[in-house]
């Protein structure tokens, strides 16, 4: 710090030269760092684009996996599997979350409100393999054996704090002049709530539920001894269940050239299901179809 | 605002007689209002339920190994199943050491990054600069593990781990067979991993350092450099730190990318070639076979361990988030 003052005092053109060329050098390692990050992310998606396109076809969106070493085949009921387990998660995740971020924009304004606002955060941040060991113990050892069903409610175990906060910060986006005008009208308090105050945040919360399902459709851990994975078709919920992520995984560790490839083209799809999704509910509710809730 | 804001039911009925549609079925308006209360405070209490409930599922199923090893099950180094002796310190030690090396990574390029966006980088190149950073979050853990495997680790085995070996050999950090799969590799995916959390949390942080800071630093005759060194980041640096430290938790707890490349050997060696195992991963590999319940309860206890871990993690990170995002914001002598 003392080195630096007595450099500002005097006005030598090389010390300006170096803190110039200081300045130079940083802005180029900055700008490197930038470079530095966004390969990667360049080489996941023009990877996943370049391996993935290649190796989907017709059989890969229709049929289920070959045994171990035989090609062909396909991920179809994998990707049946990860669509129930997500309707189950959400079934149970996207009521909960929103109804705790309604309690904590609405009611939320104590003691109470601050401990769920920071045990949500908490749950937040639990690492999703523990999610998968707590819906283990509720679900798996209460069955007797593996379930889709315990797959969805380790899903919506991670889902309930994401949603909780995004819906919580959208619906204080509402002016509270909305909510005393309805008041004023004579319109009780749950009513207001329902239709005036959730439906004004109706494409935040959206978005915030997006995001959560986002983050889970991707998950491979919570999912490993919950709904474990299925060679077969499956459409009952207390049955092992195949799942997109973890066929993914399976494929990768795997020795098979062939099942290598699966993986590639299972992962393209992973991320073109999400985008689609996210993208799809956005757009609807952009459009303001799904205002008309009432 | 003119009235009391729980309206009279008087108020109410003559309401409902001039809008019946709007009104319809507020009758019961009170008792409707109090079960979507307590349905509301019952949304909120299960996610104190569901922390409860982790804590309580954790506690409870690892008993046995914390009634037969102790403390001793975290510092011990023998985990064998077949012979049902289980000591965690492998799995510790690959959860640190890999953590830590994605941070050495991460930590520069993160900032790095942060300082461009949000001080360099033309107006026009900052949304879309952001987004794409963010967007390296979005991507799911195993399709980082796939990259990882059949992109990164071929990489570092041709390429970086011989050149690192012959120069930065002498420091032990580097030697033995190159097998690109190892602790180097889990080191780097996560890195890649965690980036995103340090810059986005870093740019939320030095968004929050007040402009006159950055003029007034100017104004004395500072390079750009020494606006951002002096101005803003000594400001911010409570923040960045809880940036760190939050990405720090993400890393302790990431399982699938680390499963497919760190090689999941319960081996402890110096080097970072050389393949380990993280808590995260064990629990991965192994749960599903754990066919006694010593076993299970043995992978439940690292579960617990990584959990108070990682709670513990990321309430510190978010004190230090608060106190310079919404706290004292900025101080002329930090």
């Amino acid at each position: 710090m003392a080195n630096h003052h007595e450099n500002q005092s005097m006005i030598a053109p090389s010390i300006s030269l170096r803190r110039r060329g200081m300045d130079f050098l940083v802005t180029c390692a900055a700008g490197g760092a930038v470079v530095l990050v966004l390969l990667p992310l360049g080489a996941v998606f023009g990877y996943l684009v370049y391996k993935g396109v290649g190796s989907i076809n017709l059989a890969f969106l229709t049929e289920t996996p070959k045994p171990p070493g035989e090609t062909g085949g396909g991920m179809a009921n994998a990707i049946a599997g990860s669509s129930l387990i997500l309707l189950l998660g959400s079934l149970v995740g996207v009521p909960v979350g929103i109804g705790a971020g309604v309690y904590l924009a609405e009611y939320g304004r104590n003691r109470l409100g601050n401990l769920i606002r920071f045990t949500a955060d908490v749950l937040n941040g639990v690492p999703s393999i523990i999610v998968g060991i707590v819906a283990y113990g509720l679900v798996v050892l209460t069955q007797g054996h593996f379930s889709a069903l315990a797959g969805g409610v380790a899903l919506a175990i991670m889902m309930i704090p994401t949603i909780t906060r995004t819906t919580e910060e959208m619906l204080l986006l509402v002016p509270n002049s909305v909510r005393e005008a309805a008041y004023g009208l004579g319109v009780p308090r749950w009513r207001t709530t329902l239709s005036i105050t959730l439906r004004t945040a109706t494409s935040g919360v959206i978005t915030g539920v997006m995001l959560a399902f986002a983050r889970v459709a991707g998950e491979t851990a919570p999912l490993l001894f919950t709904a474990f994975g299925n060679q077969f078709w499956n459409w009952k919920v207390n049955q092992p269940t195949a799942a997109l992520p973890l066929q993914i995984f399976t494929y990768a560790i795997s020795p098979y050239d062939d099942w290598h490839k699966q993986a590639w083209a299972g992962a393209l799809i992973l991320i073109i299901l999400i985008v689609f999704s996210v993208s799809a509910v956005r757009f609807v509710a952009s459009r303001g179809m799904l205002k008309g809730a009432n | 605002m003119p009235g009391p804001q729980p309206v009279p039911s008087a108020v109410e009925k003559i309401d409902a007689r001039s809008h019946p549609r709007l009104l319809e079925g507020v009758g019961a308006g009170e008792f409707a209002d109090r079960i979507f209360y307590v349905t509301m405070l019952a949304c909120g209490l299960s996610v104190l339920a569901l922390v409860a409930l982790i804590i309580y599922e954790l506690s409870t199923k690892s008993a046995i190994t914390w009634h037969a090893f102790g403390w001793k099950f975290f510092f011990d180094s023998d985990w064998d199943p077949v012979n049902e002796v289980y000591g965690a310190w492998p799995f510790v030690y690959g959860t640190l050491v890999s953590s830590l090396l994605a941070l050495i990574i991460a930590v520069p390029l993160g900032v790095g990054v942060a300082v461009f966006i949000t001080e360099m980088s033309p107006r026009w190149l900052r949304t879309p600069l952001a987004f794409t950073t963010e967007l390296l979050a979005a991507i799911p853990s195993v399709i980082y593990g796939l990259w990882a495997i059949f992109v990164l680790v071929p990489i570092l085995r041709d390429d970086i781990e011989p050149a690192l070996g012959k120069y930065l050999g002498w420091t032990g950090l580097f030697t033995g067979t190159p097998y690109g799969i190892g602790m180097l590799a889990a080191g780097v995916i996560l890195a890649i991993m965690v980036v995103p959390i340090i810059s986005s949390i870093t740019r939320e942080v030095m968004t929050a350092v007040p402009q006159q800071q950055r003029e007034a630093v100017l104004a004395l005759g500072a390079t750009r450099w020494e606006m951002i060194r002096v101005g803003v980041l000594r400001n911010a640096r409570a923040g960045i730190f809880g940036g760190v430290i939050l990405g720090l938790g993400r890393a302790l707890g990431e399982t699938m990318a680390v499963t497919m490349v760190i090689g999941n050997r319960p081996e402890i060696s110096k080097s970072l070639f050389a393949p380990g195992y993280t808590m995260a991963s064990v629990i991965a590999n192994e749960f599903s076979e754990a066919t006694s319940d010593k076993y299970l309860s043995a992978l439940i206890e690292v579960g617990l361990a990584l959990f108070i871990v990682t709670i513990i993690v990321n309430i510190f990170a978010q004190i230090l988030v608060w106190t310079v995002t919404r706290g004292t914001p900025a101080r002329a002598h930090g």
